[in-house]
């Protein structure tokens, strides 16, 4: 259906695709996976007319094929669901649904009436209930994601590209994605999927392409293929270490009886949060458990003072914060990692180095100017310590990979010096390898007397990372578990609201 | 193929140098091709003229780089410097430099007014900026209705006096332009003002300063538009509130763009902004010798425009 034959990209100091020859076959779910900067998304935007090859060939139903733009490869049937979600926020969820190929009606007008009721229809088929007159971005990012999906689908692509689709799925929603991709499979046409999730890989695919580096090290049929040995291609390590080591990076830790370091108490925000509190001991990890939507983000950004609260307090080492304020939180020492990498997290323009300077920058500087030694010196000690791979500190950020991103913002805060962490999904959509890397460092940095507030909707992460876990339904505390308690089942068992206690 | 992979990189390459040093290549065979084609361009005097009048336009596009660095801009500037000059001629009385002083002022009372709409009340910057302009604009007016001219030696000697065979207006602009590159390079609070342009949440949660920074970044605009006002003003050897400035925020734009500064913020280039002022400059001042129309100049720069534009497209 879709192959590429020796392609390879190069972007200033690093190649990204090197002799890459990869093929889909007709009705076949592909995986593609491998580390950060193994050139994944490289290779989908190659396919998909976003980027072209610098040389090598993409066939397309057997024609070679050079697509001009996104929208060339769209109309010829390729289409893609990117990480982050593409659509246009601001317009409504049936605009988006249909931008590109309105309804129209008389005078080639478009025909509003027809597209809310189509949209409804459709979007209900995939169980989004919400009115499709709102914007697109008042919706939660999961529902947005089975948008661009539902779009996709729509649109008769014979090709689908999903690029960690479910990042940030709800298990429910995850369901309805595998049967729309059993529905697509059915019909004749195909999936490529890239995942960091293992499991999904081997519910709903046929084949895996393994890339690292740049160049393609595998590729064969899923079944039969064991686990490890996939983590073992896709990591460059071998089995033994890869077994030994297990898979995610958490040590046990024994339980500290210190006084809580960050205590928040009663935080409360008409609809969205409702008394929470909670405490963090130094070197402690403290996982917040909840469905998307349940208020855990919020906590975070209130404790933070990114969101204005109408009543309730945060104090650290016994000290008030000065509520809704980011400033006074960062003095106070709490550094928030935000959810969303790309829009709250990474100045994309700059550098590595000023990313990972900005928020430390006042202590850098003297007298109102940068101390470059200074500056320099920070920067390299944590391109060193998190092992950020980039070309140098003068690469522009936007160009590095998810999980050297997420390491560049973790070495923003730690450049602060920092007393208490909050966490807000710190391994989503970044590869086993850097995310090992990201789980051991949340440890030591935990060891080291800092108090962790970790946010994570893979419940595997929760469960090994954190002492303790405090669960949130409805933007209110429903359930503490610790030690023994903190499982998989029982977190569960908290959000669907069927613990007795 | 490895022919065609050299040829991608070359282009690239290409494509990166145009993007980082376009204008200064433009620059510099523009000058060449006057310097054997025109008479007397390489003369001192033909120098002076040209600087003199750039100045202003240079000193009044660092204020919108800066303005434009943080993913905004500023329409307000040219009614500024008409509001600087009924400022002088207002205040002349109590001599030259309380003239100034209350000018510049005024410029940063502009600079605050558009900086607390956009960064506290969160009005658009175009559609805030585009109000101060037509009403800027008329204040000038009501304060000095017409035009006035003043034989203040102070403020003439500004105007057309030199030290060292340089005139003071470019001085004045030389050191602007050393100040505010300064500033964008080595301070903290240029490097934030960058930061913000870049991502403004980013910067939020990082704990910047944010709605200061944009304040503030507003006010320069304002207090630089003011000085570029003055000088404008002690040339003329008069007030002209009625059409000193017209026009200005469209060649300080100009300047800027053609300089490689991206409208979409998160980066300054002030000696690019200098040099696009100097390229248009220079393209008027080259057709004029030849005897080309005015017309001509205008769709020169249009072309500039585009070829600028076109370079600082996002790299693929």
């Amino acid at each position: 259906m879709l192959e590429t034959d020796g392609v390879r990209k190069a972007f200033p100091g690093v190649t990204a695709l090197d002799g890459v020859s990869f093929s889909l076959g007709t009705g076949e779910v592909h995986a593609l996976v491998g580390e950060n900067g193994a050139g994944k998304s490289t290779l989908i935007k190659v396919l998909t007319g976003v980027y072209r090859a610098d040389a090598g060939q993409v066939r397309y139903r057997g024609e070679p094929v050079s697509f001009a733009s996104p929208l060339d490869a769209q109309r010829a049937g390729i289409a893609t669901i990117y990480q982050e979600v593409n659509l246009v926020p601001q317009m409504s969820v049936a605009r988006n649904l249909f931008l590109g190929r309105e309804p129209r009606g008389r005078f080639g007008l478009i025909d509003f009436a027809a597209m809310r009721e189509r949209a409804g229809e459709v979007l209900r088929g995939y169980g989004i209930g919400s009115d499709v007159r709102r914007p697109l971005g008042s919706l939660g990012l999961g529902a947005q994601q089975m948008v661009a999906l539902a779009r996709a689908i729509e649109a008769h692509a014979q090709v689908v590209v999903m690029d960690e689709p479910t990042s940030s799925l709800q298990p429910r929603e995850v369901d309805r994605l595998f049967r729309a991709i059993g529905d697509l499979r059915g019909q004749g046409r195909s999936v490529v999927y890239v995942s960091h999730r293992l499991e999904e890989l081997y519910r709903i695919c046929d084949r895996v392409t393994v890339l690292r580096d740049g160049r393609l090290v595998h590729t064969g049929p899923l079944a039969g293929l064991d686990r490890l040995r996939l983590i073992s291609l896709m990591l460059g390590r071998d089995l033994d270490a890869v077994r030994s080591e297990g898979l995610t990076r958490f040590a046990e830790r024994a339980r500290s009886h210190a006084a809580p370091l960050l205590r928040a108490t009663n935080l409360s925000r008409r609809h969205v949060l409702d008394e929470v509190s909670l405490a963090v001991r130094p070197g402690e990890i403290v996982g917040l458990g909840g469905l998307l939507g349940s208020g855990r983000s919020e906590t975070a950004k209130a404790i933070a003072g990114a969101l204005p609260l109408d009543s309730g307090g945060v104090s650290v080492a016994g000290e008030a914060v000065p509520p809704g304020s980011v400033g006074s939180a960062i003095r106070a020492g709490i550094n928030l990692l935000p959810e969303d990498r790309k829009a709250e997290g990474i100045v994309a323009t700059l550098s590595v180095r000023e990313n990972i300077a900005l928020a430390a920058l006042p202590r850098l500087s003297r007298a109102g100017i940068v101390s470059e030694g200074d500056v320099d010196r920070v920067v390299d000690r944590f391109m060193r310590r998190l092992r950020i791979k980039a070309a140098g500190p003068g690469q522009p950020v936007g160009e590095l990979s998810g999980g050297n991103q997420q390491k560049v913002l973790l070495a923003r805060w730690l450049a602060m010096n920092p007393r208490v962490l909050l966490l807000d999904e710190p391994t989503r959509g970044i590869d086993v390898g850097a995310k090992a890397e990201v789980q051991v460092l949340i440890d030591e940095l935990a060891e080291e007397g800092l108090a962790v507030l970790l946010i994570s909707s893979d419940l595997e992460e929760l469960v090994e990372g954190s002492q303790r876990v405090v669960v949130l339904r409805d933007g209110a505390v429903v359930g503490e578990l610790s030690g023994a308690d903190v499982t998989e089942e029982k977190i569960m068992a908290a959000i669907a609201g069927t613990t007795d206690d | 193929m490895t022919e065609t992979i050299d040829r991608a990189l070359d282009r690239v390459r290409v494509v990166s140098w145009l993007q980082r040093y376009g204008v200064y290549a433009a620059v510099v065979v523009l000058f060449a091709f006057n310097a054997v084609f025109t008479p007397h361009f390489l003369a001192a005097d033909n120098f002076r003229t040209q600087l003199v009048q750039v100045a202003p336009i240079v000193i009044v596009a660092l204020g919108m780089a800066l303005v434009i660095g943080t993913e905004g801009i500023d329409l307000s500037v040219g009614s500024v410097m008409a509001l600087a000059a009924s400022m002088v001629a207002l205040y002349l009385g109590y001599g030259a430099l309380p003239a100034i002083a209350m000018a510049l002022l005024a410029g940063a009372l502009v600079g605050a007014a558009g900086g607390v709409l956009v960064a506290v009340v969160g009005v658009q910057p175009i559609v805030a900026t585009l109000a101060l302009l037509v009403g800027v604009r008329g204040l000038a007016n009501v304060f000095l209705p017409q035009l006035r001219e003043f034989t203040n030696p102070t403020l003439v000697a500004i105007g057309s006096d030199s030290v060292a065979g340089v005139p003071i207006v470019v001085l004045v602009a030389v050191v602007l332009v050393a100040a505010v590159a300064f500033l964008v390079r080595r301070t903290t609070f240029g490097r934030q003002l960058v930061a913000v342009g870049g991502n403004r949440t980013a910067s939020r949660l990082s704990g910047l300063p944010v709605r200061r920074i944009l304040l503030t970044v507003y006010v320069l605009a304002g207090v630089l538009a003011a000085v570029a006002g003055v000088l404008a003003t002690s040339r003329l050897q008069a007030s002209d509130p009625t059409s000193l400035g017209l026009f200005m925020e469209l060649s300080a734009i100009t300047a800027v763009v053609v300089g490689g500064t991206p409208l979409t913020g998160g980066r300054v280039r002030v000696l690019g902004t200098v040099m696009g002022a100097l390229l248009m400059q220079l393209l008027q001042a080259t057709l004029i010798k030849h005897n080309l129309p005015q017309s001509w100049t205008q769709m020169a720069q249009a072309v500039i425009i585009l070829a600028a534009v076109y370079a600082a497209r996002e790299r693929r």
